[in-house]
């Protein structure tokens, strides 16, 4: 006769040290296995799409800094910008596009770091965490250079960028795309042959093709499950239709095909910086356009690949120089759902080892 | 900020021998710290031993966790997170905090034991931010529902911020003078 267990729901967050974040997961355990898990939103809703309403295109690139994804904040930016000057009809100058794109691939490798040191501490490897976050320091160095902020830049503007790149600059960030494919190596070494790390991701936590798409899933999450989709090569933007880069996937769908899709991506990020330092043309990098920009009536959805997958910023516009409503379509809203389908049947244990492959941050879910 | 007096030789009157003593031994590296009140001496360890909790709200976090990461290190003046607050005694509240979760934060304040100490990390946990100051969801500064000791301005605060504002929070508690903590300060 089978042993009767009595269902027990668990409370995880909204404080809870692996959670990335304040979100709240309820799961239902029987004994040690889920049943369902369902997560609670909202802890972390800053109304930023109703404070864009009142205020004027240009302040609102401060506000998507912050408001969204913030481990991202230059992809927020081009996301809404591109919606801007799409509408706008504002021209953006060649130097800024190649800025803009080598700044944002410079945002996905701080931003995926950020994943693989916090993901790999959760699963117990203290050590990338640290590596990881020596790397990203480097970065922030970089960026501070340009844009005197670590965390949150305001460095695109509508029609460009605030600044040109310092002197030297560029001479910088090619040292360190010399150095970086091997520290990524020394992540690699640290966790790919780890069995350990290997019996925590491998096989667990599989998102099917059919249930990513019909999900909504994207970005590597998608790309980890089979679906071959980039935003930077379907629809390009920036510079992006100009460099040559690849798109990875890979066909598992588990947990450790969304941290081998991730680690290709960097090296990826690696390759397009190089291309656009290359290219980088001289000239202006910033149109003029006025402060207080008024944008003509109409809609405009403008979509672009952020490092968490497909971000979408919806602007309607009255005439007036601040939109009439703002709609974000948030890449961590889509793949947080996805993957708490996904966790159904495993264990207690395996709701944090998925859960850190989604990559999520609550802002970007909240908004 | 000032120290309280070491010892307090007014309002005792000691034999000579054991006045000579205590001249003696303050001579020595370590006679102060010998002849220190047990006040001093708690404060003095606590000091030096914040365990704060690992609890992030927002932005802020990020730049928390890159002071707890390599090039910053805050295991250097002795803090180092903890997961669950029954252990922690500091709690940085890093990050902009909603309505929906202030009674959580001030629940998890409560399961501190004391004696505990709060800092209050960047712009939105001090005042609601320079940008969430006119909204419906955030609320207007960590201090309307725990009592702060502590607070860094900005936005993020650079994690040197952070440790300035960690050894401001050590300064405060070397010269507290209590053993403990009244339970509920102005909260």
């Amino acid at each position: 006769m089978a042993l009767r267990t009595e269902e027990l729901m668990l409370n995880m967050g909204p404080q809870h040290p692996s959670m990335h974040g304040v979100l709240r997961l309820l799961v239902t355990l029987d004994g040690e296995n889920i049943v369902d898990v369902r997560p609670y939103i909202g802890y972390l809703h800053s109304s930023v799409e109703k404070m864009m309403e009142h205020r004027t295109y240009l302040q609102n690139v401060a506000l998507a800094d912050r408001g969204l994804d913030y481990l991202a904040a230059l992809a927020n930016e081009e996301a809404y910008l591109l919606a801007v000057e799409r509408l706008g009809g504002i021209e953006v100058p060649p130097r800024a596009r190649w800025i803009r794109t080598i700044m944002l691939e410079l945002q996905r490798l701080s931003s995926h770091l950020v994943w693989l040191g916090t993901w790999a501490n959760d699963l117990g490897a203290t050590t990338v965490f640290l590596y990881c976050f020596r790397e990203r320091e480097r970065l922030l160095d970089l960026f501070e250079q340009v844009t005197g902020g670590r965390l949150h830049y305001v460095y695109f503007r509508p029609g460009g960028v605030s600044r040109d790149l310092p002197g030297g600059w560029t001479d910088r960030v090619l040292a360190f795309c010399d150095e970086f494919p091997d520290h990524l190596q020394e992540y690699s070494d640290l966790l790919t042959g780890n069995p350990i790390f290997l019996a925590r991701a491998q096989g667990v936590g599989v998102l099917q093709r059919d249930a990513a798409i019909n999900m909504g899933a994207c970005g590597p999450v998608a790309r980890a499950s089979g679906v071959a989709f980039d935003v930077r090569k379907a629809i390009p933007y920036e510079a992006y239709a100009e460099v040559e880069f690849d798109v990875p996937t890979q066909e598992a769908g588990d947990c450790f095909a969304r941290y081998l899709v991730r680690m290709e991506e960097m090296r990826q990020s690696v390759r397009i910086v190089r291309q656009a330092i290359d290219r980088l043309p001289a000239g202006d990098v910033r149109a003029k356009v006025p402060v207080a920009v008024k944008l003509p009536q109409g809609e405009i959805y403008a979509r672009t690949e952020s490092p968490r997958g497909d971000l979408g910023v919806h602007i309607v516009s009255e005439g007036a120089d601040r939109p009439y409503r703002v709609k974000v379509r948030a890449p961590s809203f889509a793949n947080l759902y996805a993957l708490c389908e996904v966790m159904r049947g495993w264990k207690v244990a395996d709701v944090i080892a998925i859960l850190g492959t989604a990559d999520i941050v609550l802002s970007d879910v909240d908004r | 900020m000032t120290t309280p007096p070491r010892r307090d030789t007014a309002s005792l009157s000691r034999p000579e021998s054991v006045e000579k003593t205590i001249a003696a031994l303050d001579r020595l590296p370590v006679g102060g710290v010998i002849l220190t009140k047990v006040d001093a001496l708690l404060n003095w360890s606590r000091a030096a031993s914040l365990w704060p909790l690992g609890f992030g709200l927002a932005c802020c976090a990020i730049e928390m966790m890159a002071a707890f990461a390599g090039r910053f290190d805050l295991d250097r003046m002795g803090v180092m997170p903890r997961a669950t607050p029954r252990q922690a005694d500091l709690m940085i509240v890093a990050g902009r905090c909603t309505l929906k979760m202030a009674p959580i934060t001030r629940r998890l304040w409560e399961q501190m034991p004391e004696p505990k100490y709060v800092i209050s990390m960047g712009s939105c946990a001090t005042c609601g931010g320079p940008f969430y100051h006119d909204n419906y969801s955030i609320l207007k500064g960590i201090d309307e529902i725990i009592p702060v000791d502590v607070y860094i301005p900005g936005c993020p605060p650079r994690p040197e911020a952070l440790i300035e504002g960690i050894l401001r929070l050590q300064e405060k508690i070397k010269s507290g003078p209590f053993l403990r903590r009244a339970a509920a300060q102005g909260a």
